[in-house]
């Protein structure tokens, strides 16, 4: 009966975890999407955290506000960042992403307001359906995006940003758009890892994080919606499931990712394999030839 | 028919450090006609079209296109006024489908929110008018596959397709006959002749010069960022300095090259 109830404990546990993670992915992916590669993750996750926490803890709002509130903030610091920090390329971009998220994190841990070392306590606090129902959002509306007009600008921006430009593509204003989205949804998912854990500290925000996340997105692929999807289980399960390897899990999991990168380097989901899953009949081309 | 010339170009000037890649180059494509611009390799003709479709800013001189200044616009806005352009290299986009990329040609005639927001599967007409697109062109593959897995010169002709789509009033195709088969280019050559007699302006880059004889009435050559002959596509072969300029006489291009015409 007790062993019963600490699986469900572990196994929710395991859940809120993959959620907030998913939720995380598709705020790299949003940008990822369109080419930028975000390594400052973790900042705009930071941000989101620390401010349902101040405005739960300090402004006693409940979560209604709180969430809605913390992705805003996100996505205005996203949205006015973007303007600096998308004037960089390739590798600089990275390196500029990823000196944002080390401030955002250097400022919390020394900021007295936001409690410093000793972190937050999240008085108001959500359970794991909350946590699926924004992981189901995030996952349909970024589904939507990519469907859009706007979604196949960025994905054009992503392959060629300057034959993009040659068809009319306003590519500042698309990129900008990706990356605030994506601080946005990065945002909503430290706001929920902050009421669900009731407790955020600055050291949790580290470049670690940043790193795994940016991976999940990589290996998942960026071309299609789907691999933060895979990407996200991937990276949450395996090393639950490792756990019987003992200490050697993280050189089995390792040594996964390495593999994974030689077999698929544009990630586990391609455009090519959903277009082979999804095929639709044999498309009425011949048929158009002769039907004139 | 439009008054103005489809192009007017007037004093461009680029230069690269030291080395001077458009040297007061001044030209005009009356509307309607099909124009060529050839010259031996590295003599400017792949700048001169990023300059005039805006990929670099110009270091003096003008552009009219359709008799409006456009030397100053960012590149989506000389899009909007009426310019597309193809590249020398096909730049279709890899990991868009067939449909996608010719989608895509139609960004800037596709405004507003609810062409930007909505789903494209619900925006039946934009679909159903790449798809119709495809077929005038005669390119009859599946819609939906993904263009890195085609034949080289069906992408060929797929990247004129989408130049097509947003509905130019110029367009400027950077050696479109390049790696083609005797009958792709015939194919090549009838398709452009039918879109232009719908009254669109062509200035094309070729080094075929069956091509260019059969397609184009005029002809601009250029040699060391200079332009030193302008005028009908039959008596090219006959002028000096573009004879000189073929055959590598630097001295003569450089010291006598002033238009001609």
């Amino acid at each position: 009966m007790a062993e019963a109830a600490a699986m469900s404990g572990y196994l929710s546990g395991t859940l809120a975890i993959l959620c907030i993670n998913l939720i995380f992915a598709y705020g790299i992916f949003v940008p990822a999407a369109a080419g930028q590669i975000n390594l400052g993750g973790a900042g705009f996750q930071a941000i989101g955290a620390y401010a349902a926490a101040a405005l739960s803890s300090l402004a006693g709002l409940p979560v209604a506000y709180t969430i809605p509130a913390a992705m805003l903030i996100a996505g205005a610091i996203g949205f006015l960042i973007s303007f600096p920090v998308l004037r960089t390329r390739g590798v600089y971009l990275v390196l500029a992403t990823f000196a944002f998220g080390e401030m955002i994190a250097g400022f919390l841990l020394r900021s007295e307001f936001f409690g410093g070392a000793i972190g937050m306590v999240v008085p108001a606090h959500i359970e794991l359906p909350v946590l699926a129902l924004s992981a189901v959002a995030v996952t349909v509306a970024t589904f939507y995006l990519l469907a859009t007009r706007l979604g196949l600008a960025m994905r054009a921006i992503n392959d060629d940003e300057a034959a993009a430009a040659v068809m009319g593509v306003n590519v500042r204003a698309v990129q900008v758009t990706a990356f605030t989205i994506g601080a946005a949804f990065a945002g909503l998912s430290g706001a929920l890892y902050a009421h669900n854990f009731s407790f955020v500290e600055a050291q949790y925000f580290n470049s670690l994080l940043s790193i795994y996340v940016l991976l999940f997105v990589l290996i998942g692929g960026t071309q299609t919606a789907w691999g933060p999807l895979f990407g996200s289980l991937f990276f949450t399960l395996l090393p639950e499931l490792l756990r019987i390897g003992g200490a050697w899990r993280y050189v089995i999991f390792g040594a996964a990712i390495v593999l994974m990168m030689v077999v698929r380097p544009e990630g586990i989901v391609t455009r090519a394999l959903v277009h082979r899953l999804f095929r639709r009949p044999a498309i009425p081309a011949a048929e158009m030839a002769h039907g004139r | 028919m439009d008054a103005d010339p489809a192009l007017v170009v007037s004093g461009v000037m680029k230069r690269f450090g030291g080395l001077t890649v458009a040297d007061d180059i001044s030209f005009a494509v009356p509307a309607g006609t099909r124009m060529a611009l050839i010259g031996p390799n590295g003599a400017g003709k792949s700048t001169l079209f990023n300059l005039i479709s805006g990929v670099y800013p110009l270091d003096g001189g003008t552009l009219l296109l359709a008799g409006r200044r456009i030397e100053s616009l960012p590149q989506r806005l000389r899009v909007r006024a009426g310019l597309a352009r193809s590249f020398q290299n096909i730049r279709l986009m890899p990991h868009l489908s067939v449909v996608e990329n010719i989608m895509l040609g139609q960004h800037t005639i596709a405004s507003g929110l609810g062409a930007q927001m909505l789903p494209l599967s619900w925006q039946r007409g934009w679909r159903q008018l790449a798809e119709q697109s495809l077929h005038d062109a005669g390119i009859d593959v599946d819609p939906d596959a993904e263009v890195s897995g085609l034949p080289y010169g069906v992408r060929k002709k797929i990247e004129v397709v989408r130049a097509l789509m947003s509905r130019p009033r110029l367009l400027m195709l950077d050696e479109p006959a390049a790696g083609l088969n005797a009958r792709e280019t015939a194919e090549l050559s009838t398709f452009l002749k039918s879109v232009s007699r719908d009254g669109l302006t062509l200035l094309v880059v070729e080094h075929d010069m069956a091509f260019v004889h059969d397609l184009c009435e005029r002809t601009l050559v250029l040699n060391f960022g200079r332009l030193i002959y302008q005028g009908p596509t039959d008596a090219v072969q006959d002028d000096e300095l573009v004879r000189a300029a073929y055959l590598g006489s630097r001295r003569v291009a450089a010291t006598g090259g002033r238009p001609a015409a």
